[in-house]
């Protein structure tokens, strides 16, 4: 065991972690921010916006998030030039970031609205009834309650979002934990199983606190009715 | 609630504001979507000459089609054998023995929690140094193994949910009949929970399309690496990855159609509800007595 503690050492698994995530953090705000967004203009009375709001669900939801990421890359930065950052590191790290909250926000989206599903018709009827407009009443009567009803759903998207943050290395992120590990174990092909077991067990440890929490969450917060 | 009730059957004076705000909505999107051409035309890409390589038959005859059936020949072997473990896996944790209860719950909780792309590049580096005398390809090994161990998993949920999800009322009869639990769960609760879950692994269908394009980082050719490759030689990585974006899109909306169209005609086999979902794409999604909700 020690020869591979030596090994382990050579590598900066932890930091492979932290970027990861640093990415989670960061696209689950952009994830956050597109999906609230959507969810309004789904459950809007404007056709247009309900329209535009589906066809970007159906879109992103059925396009790979490598292509987007090596879209982002190969495209944006290749072809158009854009760049987001002087730094090279950070410029790749921006645009995974941005292609993980473009891919997740249809999930928060569509979580939002199984959370506005919540709540029960009366809510919307009474705000109605006392005169409330459209945004208004979502503002402060319904979207409120279906956050809360949306917690579940939301930890899930939360719990894909860690994992898919991997995909990064698409998005060329080479310290990422994929991309940390494939190194190591190209360079340590006697240890790959206990190279990968470390991988794993570190994303299981992540993983399970959010499920607990979003679980004790969702039951904590949910509107009883 | 159907999102209608958040707003009144509009009068005349409302008709009229939401047709000013469907126009301003319109407009802004038609707005955003000509600033994207304005931009990509500046950058001349909208040249016909790069989507003409990209478009070209002998694109689609050397690079998009023999990547698109690699990408659903790793699909189809995966989904296959995602079927086999998760109908294993579900009923093991379904077991009246705790231990193969508990063996099955760890590692299917276990798998569910790491990442696909981790159990790739582990996978290709096992299969292509270790096995090298016995796997010729090692990529799309790789690529089928991981996509059956994740999805098997979540099938094995689905499995759970499924016979979870059946009236207490069916096991019940089944015991009262003289059945053991083991029988009752094979001949009567299985049968429905698999015609229940029938839409739901098709929907799941979707994430193993799109999650074979994972297959690229570790060199497998399927869609999106035959793209790249396309692109590398014509300068047309832009055109080249929307063909196989739209692609991917044509290709999951209709799985999608069909899971939604196979749950309704399904709905009068079973006493369960079938459901088509989402499919459980990335993320863990048990929630309470063991229903699968999808994001």
């Amino acid at each position: 065991m020690s020869p591979f503690l030596d090994v382990l050492s050579q590598y900066d698994v932890l930091g492979a972690f932290w970027v990861n995530i640093q990415l989670t953090f960061w696209g689950a705000l952009v994830a956050l921010g597109i999906g609230t967004v959507l969810a309004i203009m789904r459950i809007s009375p404007l056709l247009s916006l309900q329209w535009a709001g589906k066809a970007y669900v159906n879109i992103i939801r059925n396009t790979p998030l490598t292509v987007i990421m090596t879209f982002l890359v190969l495209a944006i930065w290749t072809q158009l030039s854009i760049t987001l950052s002087r730094d090279f590191t950070t410029n790749f790290f921006l645009f995974a970031v941005i292609g993980l909250g473009v891919y997740h926000a249809a999930f928060v989206c569509e979580a939002i609205r199984s959370g506005v599903n919540t709540v029960p018709v009366g809510q919307a009827e009474a705000a109605r009834a006392i005169g409330l407009p459209f945004l208004a009443a979502a503002r402060i009567i319904v979207l409120p309650q279906a956050f809360r009803g949306a917690i579940a759903p939301l930890g899930n998207t939360l719990i894909a979002l860690l994992k898919n943050s991997t995909v990064a290395a698409a998005a060329s992120v080479s310290t990422e934990t994929s991309s940390v590990m494939k190194t190591m174990i190209e360079f340590h092909a006697d240890y790959r199983w206990q190279v990968f077991l470390t991988f794993a067990i570190g994303f299981v440890i992540l993983v399970i606190p959010i499920g607990l929490a979003t679980t004790w969450l969702s039951s904590r917060l949910a509107v009883r009715r | 609630m159907s999102a209608s009730v958040l707003f009144d059957a509009p009068g005349p004076r409302g008709r009229r504001a939401m047709a000013i705000g469907n126009l301003v909505g319109a407009v802004v999107v038609l707005g955003l979507l000509a600033w994207v051409l304005v931009v990509l035309s500046g950058k001349g890409q909208l040249a016909a000459g790069l989507w003409r390589t990209a478009t070209d038959p002998r694109a689609w005859e050397f690079y998009y089609l023999p990547g698109l059936q690699n990408t659903l020949r790793a699909a189809a072997f995966a989904t296959v054998g995602a079927v086999v473990f998760g109908v294993l896996f579900g009923v093991g944790r379904l077991s009246a023995l705790r231990p193969v209860r508990w063996v099955c719950s760890i590692i299917v909780e276990f798998l569910r929690a790491v990442p696909v792309l981790l159990m790739m590049v582990f996978l290709n580096a096992l299969f292509g140094i270790g096995l090298k005398a016995v796997i010729s390809d090692s990529a799309f090994t790789a690529v089928v193994v991981a996509l059956v161990l994740y999805n098997g998993s979540v099938i094995a949920e689905l499995v759970r949910a499924g016979v979870g999800n059946l009236p207490r009322g069916q096991a019940e009869a089944g015991l009262s009949l003289g059945l053991t639990r083991g029988q009752t769960l094979r001949s009567v609760q299985l049968p429905q929970a698999l015609i229940a879950m029938l839409p739901a692994v098709i929907s799941q269908l979707v994430v193993v399309l799109k999650d074979s394009a994972l297959g690229q980082l570790i060199g497998y050719k399927e869609l999106l690496r035959s793209a790249q490759i396309l692109a590398s030689g014509g300068g047309n990585p832009l055109q080249a990855l929307f063909v196989i974006a739209v692609l991917f899109i044509l290709l999951n909306v209709v799985l999608s159609f069909v899971a939604g169209r196979l749950a309704r005609r399904l709905s009068s086999r079973t006493s369960a509800k079938p459901q088509a979902g989402q499919g459980v794409g990335p993320g863990i999604v048990v929630t309470r007595a063991g229903a699968v909700d999808e994001p």
